[in-house]
């Protein structure tokens, strides 16, 4: 039967995915997976304990307010007004969505169309190509770009060149994308980086939208700044955040966008028809987690600053497992994931009859011969820069001690067998 | 339906404090350029934001929500306490983007013996965050502009929407009422579409038929020949055929619930639509899923991908272990597929009593936990405004909350633009409620009947 219907435009082209092809080949138990950004420690016993003191109250397992429920919108709007120092209105600023990936998605669906133009910072989280791509609009890409010369290499280093933004603007711009903490290297934006994009976005009325979802992963000696509390920014940025990543419950989907209102209402209305509201237990459960580290929040225990610190030892000791055999990583100041350059490896590839770039090639072989699984930079670039991060690839290190030593062993013994 | 969000919200409402005085930076400050994407156009407005507000005011009994304020069953929650607590933690952490490997296999073995088809977890089945996410992938993955998509009126309000933001064109035809036969109630069944009315609304342009079935508000069961008069022009149109079945198992009167994808040449055309929250009243937990053939499926992975990716992975290993034991239970007494529709069987007829009683017409539903009545003969208390753009339905409504405490959603929330006064004196009641509810429910009418013929 011949068949009409094929896929409509928005999507076309859009169906590839580097998680579906590197989760597959990485869910194999036997397998040291830090490949895709997951915790494998558990989430803290509080948090799980509300979840189900949520589920055994009978209301709340039926429907919620559609943008938000009133208990989680009211314990956003506390936390977040103390971090900015403005007052957030939970039931017009805030807006609750299926993880940061749907706030992603409302914002896009809301504020972007046919016509405009979005700048993407390379290397980028990778499901901002295709959001505007299926929203209508042109993605313009600059990279960040590697500054120093030393032997010893940090996110810090890694910039974007001020002229070079500037030329990226015009009058076709309607975003800007930005994600502080950066994922995959972990830069975090300092205030003076902030302040040059901010004053491009005033002069060109451009929007800002901030994926911070790593906010409270950032280490010593680092402060993440929300662009949006920069003069002139409130007005035009929607700032994105995850209860995934705050509380290390990626399955628990639960993320949020705050904003002026007049920009919030429109993700609102997209909210409404898309999937109209998000599961009610999990938003009483987060509800009660936020309460009980709001009251915290001048203490040290904190799940916020404990959860980074305990971050950081594994940073470091990730680091460490990779100098050890012989590589660089990039020492990320934020964020749970740590690139590296895999070309002194001098592993030849070449007669692997794929037309994928060096470091997916580098991955699979990777995964197949040492057991060991992570991600390929080049999946996080466009089309432009992907031969400049052809030799990356990223770990993810928010992992058990066990998961770590096992890459441990792993690395130990690469040079044995190369040698 | 109604999204409900109880006591909190009425004094969230209401009784907000307002923070300590922190410094807010030029409050009235915007973006000059006008911001919101074009898609939106048409889509903002939402009944249910006026109703909930109302009923959160307002209302003593709420029959307007829909749905259950009773809890899900037992072995669904201890599932989800099971899942949440039990050694691996990794159950917080992500799962499969297109559906939590438990549940995608169970859906598929036990839609499979349902369809009579041998279905791959992995290709002809895909969960989303409730049928609702589940329908705004088959509009935006099949529906663009230059398409048409048939609506069947009375429909789920969110149809409407959803076509508009694909760019979509919706073409509405109405399912008309015929007179009952004598003496008896008007039934759900009573509302038929018009053979060559509906014929006559397929073009060369029309991509998508909506069905709803059972449907709600009239809480109609769509019979064989009825569907087969739908399948039939599908087939020489070439046209995909969206189906939300979420009541699938809330049919009534010894009814059968008739899936169109078993149809000949339905399988390769339609997307059949469930929820986890319906089946198993357990609304809050946002889980729904797809089924039907890769070469459609392919493309609804395609939008969940780009836009939610992954649903959340407790609720659905819950919902996994629920259907485990549907499937071990089915067609037994205790199967909870056969337990759920009796009780909501005796609710309905105790509703239809109450509002029989006291003049209010019930139209019988064959399914859903929805009930649509003519309220024509209590027009008396909420007068005509002649000039007024908005439905009597849903004045009357109104009205019916502030002044009797009683909450009902108006049927012209149901209808397009253009054909709300077509059926303005109807309103729908979920019957989804504790018997405590349904009597209070009576208290009032029976009280409001009293005042009305007292002189």
């Amino acid at each position: 039967m011949a068949f009409r219907h094929k896929n409509t435009r928005r999507i076309e082209g859009l169906d590839s995915n580097v998680w579906v092809e590197f989760t597959k080949v990485a869910a194999d138990p036997s397998i040291v997976n830090l490949g895709q950004g997951l915790p494998d420690i558990s989430p803290p016993s509080y948090v799980k304990e509300e979840l189900a003191k949520a589920a055994a109250v009978d209301r709340l397992n039926q429907y919620t307010r559609g943008f938000g429920h009133p208990s989680l919108v009211k314990a956003l709007s506390q936390v977040y007004e103390r971090v900015c120092g403005r007052k957030i209105d939970p039931l017009t600023d805030i807006l609750v969505t299926v993880g940061a990936y749907g706030s992603l998605f409302s914002t896009i669906q809301a504020l972007i169309e046919e016509g405009d133009e979005v700048i993407i910072i390379e290397p980028f989280y990778d499901c901002y190509e295709p959001m505007v791509k299926m929203a209508g609009a042109k993605p313009v890409f600059i990279p960040l770009r590697y500054k120093n010369d030393g032997n010893s290499t940090s996110s810090a280093d890694w910039v974007l060149d001020p002229a070079e933004l500037a030329n990226k603007f015009n009058s076709k711009t309607k975003a800007i994308i930005l994600n502080t903490p950066n994922n995959p290297i972990g830069k975090v934006f300092t205030r003076e980086e902030l302040q040059v994009i901010a004053d491009l976005c005033i002069k060109h009325d451009t929007l800002c939208i901030s994926d911070e979802v790593y906010e409270w992963m950032v280490y010593k000696g680092n402060k993440h700044i929300k662009i949006a509390t920069l003069p002139g920014m409130w007005e035009r940025t929607i700032t994105i955040g995850s209860a995934g990543k705050t509380y290390s419950v990626t399955g628990w989907k639960l993320g949020w966008s705050i904003g002026p209102q007049n920009l919030i209402k429109h993700l609102q209305v997209v909210h409404q028809n898309t999937l109209y509201t998000c599961p009610t237990p999990l938003q009483e459960a987060l509800a009660q987690a936020f309460w009980i580290d709001y009251k915290r929040m001048d203490d040290p225990d904190c799940y916020f600053y404990s959860l980074s610190r305990e971050l950081e030892s594994k940073r470091d000791r990730m680091a460490q497992l990779l100098q050890e055999a012989g590589l660089k990583p990039v020492i990320p100041d934020g964020g749970y994931f740590m690139i590296v350059d895999v070309s002194t490896l001098n592993v030849d590839l070449s007669d692997v009859d794929e037309k994928q770039p060096y470091d997916y090639k580098f991955v699979k072989w990777m995964i197949k011969s040492k057991k060991l699984s992570a991600i390929p930079l080049s999946a996080f670039c466009g089309p432009e820069t992907k031969r400049q991060f052809e030799k990356y690839i990223r770990f993810c290190f928010i992992k058990k001690d066990s998961t770590l030593d096992a890459a441990e062993a792993i690395l130990k013994n690469w040079n044995k067998q190369t040698a | 339906m109604l999204r409900r969000a109880g006591q909190s919200l009425h004094h969230f409402l209401l009784g907000r404090k307002s923070s300590a005085g922190y410094s807010s930076y030029s409050s009235e400050a915007k973006m000059s350029r006008p911001v919101q994407a074009r898609r939106l156009e048409g889509t903002d407005k939402n009944i249910w934001v006026e109703f909930v507000k109302l009923a959160a005011t307002y209302s003593k009994v709420n029959l307007g929500q829909g749905f259950p304020d009773f809890p899900p069953p037992d072995f669904l929650k201890e599932a989800f306490v099971r899942a949440l607590s039990g050694e691996n933690h990794m159950l917080h952490q992500y799962t499969r983007a297109f559906g939590h490997p438990p549940l995608v296999n169970i859906l598929a073995q036990f839609f499979g013996k349902l369809l009579g088809r041998d279905l791959d977890p992995m290709t002809n089945v895909m969960v989303t965050v409730g049928a609702y996410q589940a329908l705004f992938c088959c509009f935006q993955a099949f529906i663009e502009e230059g398409d048409e998509v048939i609506i069947i009126e009375p429909f789920f309000d969110c149809y409407e929407p959803m076509t508009k933001m694909a760019g979509g064109t919706p073409v509405f035809v109405p399912l008309r009422p015929k007179a009952p036969k004598d003496g008896k109630l008007m039934s759900s069944a009573d509302w038929q579409l018009d053979p060559a009315e509906l014929a006559s609304k397929f073009s060369e342009r029309t991509k998508a038929i909506v069905l709803n079935s059972p449907n709600n508000p009239l809480g109609k069961v769509f019979s064989r020949g009825e569907l087969e008069l739908i399948a039939d022009l599908c087939v020489k149109h070439d046209v995909l055929c969206i189906s939300d079945e979420v009541y699938e198992w809330l049919v009534y009167d010894g009814k059968e619930h008739i899936r169109i994808a078993s149809l000949q040449g339905m399988w390769d055309r339609t997307v059949i639509i469930g929820s986890a929250g319906k089946t198993f009243s357990a609304t809050g937990w946002k889980v729904g899923w797809t089924v039907g053939p890769n070469r459609l499926l392919q493309h609804l992975r395609n939008v969940h991908q780009n836009s939610v990716y992954h649903c959340a992975t407790i609720a659905q290993e819950a919902v996994a272990q629920g259907f485990q034991r549907e499937l071990e239970l089915y067609g037994k007494a205790d199967s909870y597929f056969v337990q759920l529709p009796k009780e909501l069987q005796q609710k309905r007829d105790w509703l239809v009593q109450s509002l029989d009683a006291v003049g209010m017409k019930p139209i019988v539903p064959e399914g859903t936990y929805f009930l649509v009545a003519d309220i024509s003969k209590f027009k008396s208390d909420v007068p005509d405004v002649p000039d007024s753009d908005e439905p009597y339905d849903s004045r009357f409504a109104k009205w019916m909350v502030k002044n009797k405490g009683l909450a009902a959603i108006p049927l012209s929330a149901f209808y397009s633009g253009a054909h709300k006064n077509n059926y303005n004196h109807f309103i729908r009641f979920c019957f989804a409620k504790e018997e405590a509810t349904l009597k209070a429910a009576n208290d009032i009418l029976q009280k409001w009947k009293r005042e009305k013929t007292s002189p």
